[in-house]
């Protein structure tokens, strides 16, 4: 009898062990499948191609990296000011409207950097309302700076990307309570001092993670440059795909871009871990602000007034005049509705795929935590640091190379036809592109709604006779649903804002918005691109407002 | 025996769940280890060669001090952790072994959680039907009701666990645990998460409720209080063995080690000088029984001094010594004493009598069981 039992048992012992190792399996699958990208990318290094390099060398190469250098270099030191300098505004003072522009001052967040480009160039250009009206004024000779420069770039993006500096710069500012700055002033510092010398140096890996996070969005920008006439890489990559049809060259350069996003990807992790560290220290009581009066509060508010007037309320206010105008005058086109279903379609299909395979990841990862499992998570969560630009070459790649080998000889073989060019003519390399892009921002949330899960209701439930699944169905599952639904908001946002890799991958015929915003700015016609940037402004919204509830809950 | 259980085997599987019936004929343990081992870093065993029994219906309570492995062994018990080396059976079923673990979900052991773990997403009777879901539903209602009765939580059912407070949380945790008539039932530190006064008046609820169970329960505590009470049988355990595998007068009366001796109690160890009829110390000469295997002349030896064996006398019979600390202890006061050679040791006297800091007084020692070990040696291990 007992020997019986004891066999069952045995046979019921190594069930279990497949099982579980069926998670291990498919979060090691994802994350090889999401790799191939940047491998492909990357392996064009070893591929010899010397003379398009020295050809791009001798003609624009150098030009091309400084300006993204600068670029970078500007929007890094202006966010990180700009961003600082609100959070510590906010956090430290109180001032009429604190409570608004505390929240109010991440909006900016969702707009995308080419949408708020457009809209200044329209309203600032030498042809448009402004200049013509101080033309009028002060006479023909009259001119502004020009937009289209380094500045303006610079500019444009910084009043956008800043929020990511801000609310690191906030959420640390606040994780330090009072306990360092008051002894600092109690050791006769004054405010100012204690905070150079103490708040900023304990926040720094944060604020280095924030900084990190704008410069990656700049990299990957490419609306903006291209709208500005600024030549970056990720500018260069598409016009040498497009123009020019030279998919070395262009992958070429898509290996040097990939090199700066991994070295900011580097610095990011490492400043996000240490960040990690130091907020383990919090002590004692909230912060006590100060409470500005006079001339000094009319300044913080005239501060949060400059950043968040033509960071989002200039552009959203445009935008609705200009729709508005468009709907008065009957002229939405009639295509804006099969526009707004492919952008769904697409993004609803990115965004669920996206949030599979994050539960899949994150699920096995706290059903097995080995090291495997850990990396192919870590691995599948590279993509958010890559350029739209550089995934969609990097998908390109192997597709082209799948449709010309393995596709044509199945459809020769099994259905007795020549077929076209299956993957890269359909959506399947774009759907592809944006799960490597996004696949980190369900992985995000979704792992820290389970991470948030105490292991011992695992362990109860499977004490009270639950098996595996039924664990995760009955209780993970509902505990994660608050989470899944950040999860599928954010990811749908993102894709929906998404430029380069779109209009690089996206079949013949199949248009969205980000790609109509594209093609009307291009032609600069301001207005008719008006109706769909504001439908992406409005859906990018959402997670904002979601991002604002979870801090008041804080 | 075997033929016996046949028909019940057969029977379906709520079925034994459903009456009590017992699948060891009343004389085999519930729970039985042989020689358990397991460590996380290699090099560091966590629980080194442990032997248990438990037998049906009693209360045993593992032991020890924070990270001495006793959370460890409950886990493997519960099928959460794979053992080293040794063996698992439960009713004479081999349940865990190197490279077997047959998974908690298939072993009728029910767990309360040190933090009860109760599903924030779900009612009271939701948290209690969790384990219940083989069971036809008439069946399941019955057993709900009786649950809620049987912990007092009647009017509760609908209730969210966060609706609850803490001592109310563990009863539901308590109830969701029993209901689906586990086989035996592990308590992890089950009132650490509760303030002093609510952790005895939910002590003595919970040791009601299961009497009334009756059910053989293995209890992991570090409060030496919460394991004295609670416990038919104590299993100390040290450093990943246990030292001792006794009842609770046996364990504080004849420790077995040095460690037990100090773990339980407030004792502290005196040296003194074995003679042939005596045992002198600097508190005064103890008269022992020649039982006590560590003869020889002019031995040294440490003896235990308890603080309840310890008396103020103030004739010239006591011996002086000076006060160092007093603290309260409810209804009485906890002194730390320091003889002349420095050695200290803790007394306890009624609280009405009050001593300074730095006061000399006269104190007489009359143990009543006396605990000797040999002198300065290190603690020798005996697993029972």
């Amino acid at each position: 009898m007992v020997q019986h039992e004891t066999h069952q048992a045995y046979v019921i012992g190594k069930r279990v062990k497949t099982r579980f190792s069926s998670w291990t399996l498919a979060a090691l699958a994802i994350a090889g499948l999401l790799a191939v990208p940047m491998v492909s990318v990357l392996s064009s290094f070893m591929t010899p191609a010397g003379e398009v390099w020295r050809h791009l060398w001798r003609t624009q190469l150098v030009e091309l990296i400084t300006n993204t250098v600068l670029l970078l270099a500007g929007v890094g030191s202006s966010t990180l000011v700009g961003g600082t300098g609100l959070a510590w505004l906010v956090v430290y003072h109180r001032f009429p409207g604190h409570a608004f522009f505390e929240w109010a001052l991440i909006l900016p967040l969702a707009i995308p950097a080419y949408v708020l480009g457009f809209v200044f160039l329209g309203l600032f250009d030498f042809a448009g309302p402004l200049q013509t009206f101080l033309r009028t004024t002060f006479g023909q000779g009259f001119r502004l700076p020009t937009l289209r420069s380094y500045g303006g770039v610079t500019l444009m993006m910084t009043l956008v990307f800043y929020p990511y500096v801000y609310l690191l710069a906030r959420a640390a500012f606040h994780g330090q309570g009072a306990a360092t700055l008051e002894s600092a002033r109690s050791l006769g510092r004054s405010p100012l001092r204690a905070f150079i010398m103490v708040t900023l140096p304990i926040a720094r890996p944060a604020l280095v993670a924030g900084v990190a996070l704008a410069m990656m969005e700049a990299l990957a920008d490419f609306g903006t440059v291209a709208t500005f006439g600024y030549r970056t890489l990720t500018e260069a990559i598409y016009r040498v795909w497009y123009g020019m049809f030279d998919r070395t060259a262009a992958t070429q350069l898509a290996s040097g871009l990939l090199c700066f996003a991994l070295g900011l990807l580097l610095v990011e992790r490492t400043s996000r871990g240490r960040a990690r560290f130091i907020e383990t220290y919090r002590r004692g009581a909230g912060v006590t602000p100060t409470v500005l009066r006079g001339w000094r509060a009319a300044l913080a508010v005239g501060a949060c007034l400059a950043v968040l007037g033509p960071g989002f309320l200039l552009p959203v206010g445009q935008l609705s005049l200009w729709t508005l105008k468009t709907l008065q005058a009957g002229q939405l086109a009639p295509a804006f509705g099969t526009l707004l279903l492919n952008t769904l379609y697409l993004a609803g299909l990115a965004t669920s795929l996206a949030c599979l395979m994050a539960v899949v990841l994150a699920y096995a990862s706290r059903l097995h935590s080995s090291p495997s499992v850990r990396w192919s998570a870590q691995c599948a969560a590279l993509g958010y640091a890559l350029p739209g630009s550089v995934i969609a070459v990097g998908v390109l790649l192997p597709l082209a190379w799948l449709d010309h080998t393995v596709v044509i000889a199945w459809l020769d073989r099994f259905l007795g036809r020549s077929g076209g060019l299956l993957l890269t003519g359909s959506a399947v390399g774009l759907i592809f592109a944006y799960l490597v892009r996004f696949l980190a921002v369900s992985l995000q949330t979704v792992d820290a709604s389970l991470t948030n899960i105490p292991p011992s209701l695992d362990d109860a439930a499977r004490s009270l006779g639950a098996s595996g699944s039924r664990v995760l169905r009955r209780v993970h599952l509902p505990l994660m649903r608050r989470g899944l639904l950040t999860a599928l908001i954010l990811v749908f946002v993102e894709v929906m804002k998404e430029m380069p890799a779109t209009l690089l991958l996206r079949p013949f015929g199949l248009n969205t918005l980000a790609v109509e915003v594209w093609k009307r700015t291009s032609e600069a016609m301001w207005q008719e691109a008006a109706v769909p940037a504001l439908t992406i402004v409005a859906a990018g919204i959402l997670p904002v407002l979601f991002a604002v509830r979870l801090s008041a809950k804080r | 025996m075997t033929h016996l259980f046949a028909p019940a085997l057969a029977l379906p599987r709520w079925f034994c769940y459903a009456d009590r019936i017992s699948l060891g004929d009343g004389v085999d343990p519930v729970l039985s280890l042989h020689q358990i081992s397991k460590s996380f870093q290699p090099e560091v065993p966590v629980l080194h060669d442990i032997s248990l029994q438990v037998e049906t219906g009693s209360v045993v309570c593992l032991l020890g001090p924070s990270g001495c492995g006793k959370t460890t062994l409950l886990r493997l018990v519960a099928g959460f952790e794979e053992p080293d080396a040794g063996e698992i059976y439960l009713i004479k079923r081999l349940v865990s072994r190197p490279g077997l673990v047959v998974p908690p979900e298939q072993r009728h052991v029910g767990m309360v959680f040190q933090d009860y773990a109760l599903f924030p997403h779900m009612t009271v009777s939701q948290n209690i039907q969790f384990g219940l879901f083989r069971w036809p539903a008439a069946w399941r209602r019955t057993r709900l009701a009786e649950m809620l009765r049987l912990v007092g939580l009647e009017g509760m059912a609908e209730r969210y666990p966060h609706e609850l407070s803490g001592g109310q949380q563990q009863r539901v945790a308590l109830a969701r645990a029993l209901a689906p008539a586990p086989q035996l039932l592990l308590l992890d530190e089950p009132f650490s998460n509760l303030d002093v006064y609510l952790r005895r008046q939910l002590r003595e609820e919970v040791q009601a409720i299961l009497e009334q169970a009756g059910i053989t329960t293995i209890l992991v505590t570090h409060d030496q209080e919460e394991a004295l009470s609670f416990a038919d049988t104590l299993a100390v355990i040290d450093q990943g063995q246990v030292v001792q595998y006794a009842p609770p007068d046996e364990v504080v009366q004849r420790p077995l080690t040095r460690f037990v001796a100090q773990f339980i109690g407030l004792g502290h160890f005196l040296r003194g000088e074995m003679h042939q009829a005596c045992i002198t110390t600097e508190l005064g000469e103890v008269p022992y029984a020649s039982a006590l295997s560590l003869t020889g002349e002019g031995r040294r030896v440490d003896l235990l001094v308890r603080p309840e064996h310890v008396q103020l006398c103030n004739t010239s019979h006591g011996t002086p010594v000076q006060v160092v600390h007093a603290s309260f202890r409810g209804t009485r006061k906890l002194y730390t004493l320091r003889l002349p050679s420095g050695a200290t040791f803790c007394a306890l006297f009624p609280s009405e009598v009050t001593l300074h800091s730095g006061e000399v007084v006269r104190v007489t020692w009359r143990p009543v069981d006396l605990v000797v070990f040999p002198w300065q040696e290190t603690p020798a291990i005996q697993a029972d």
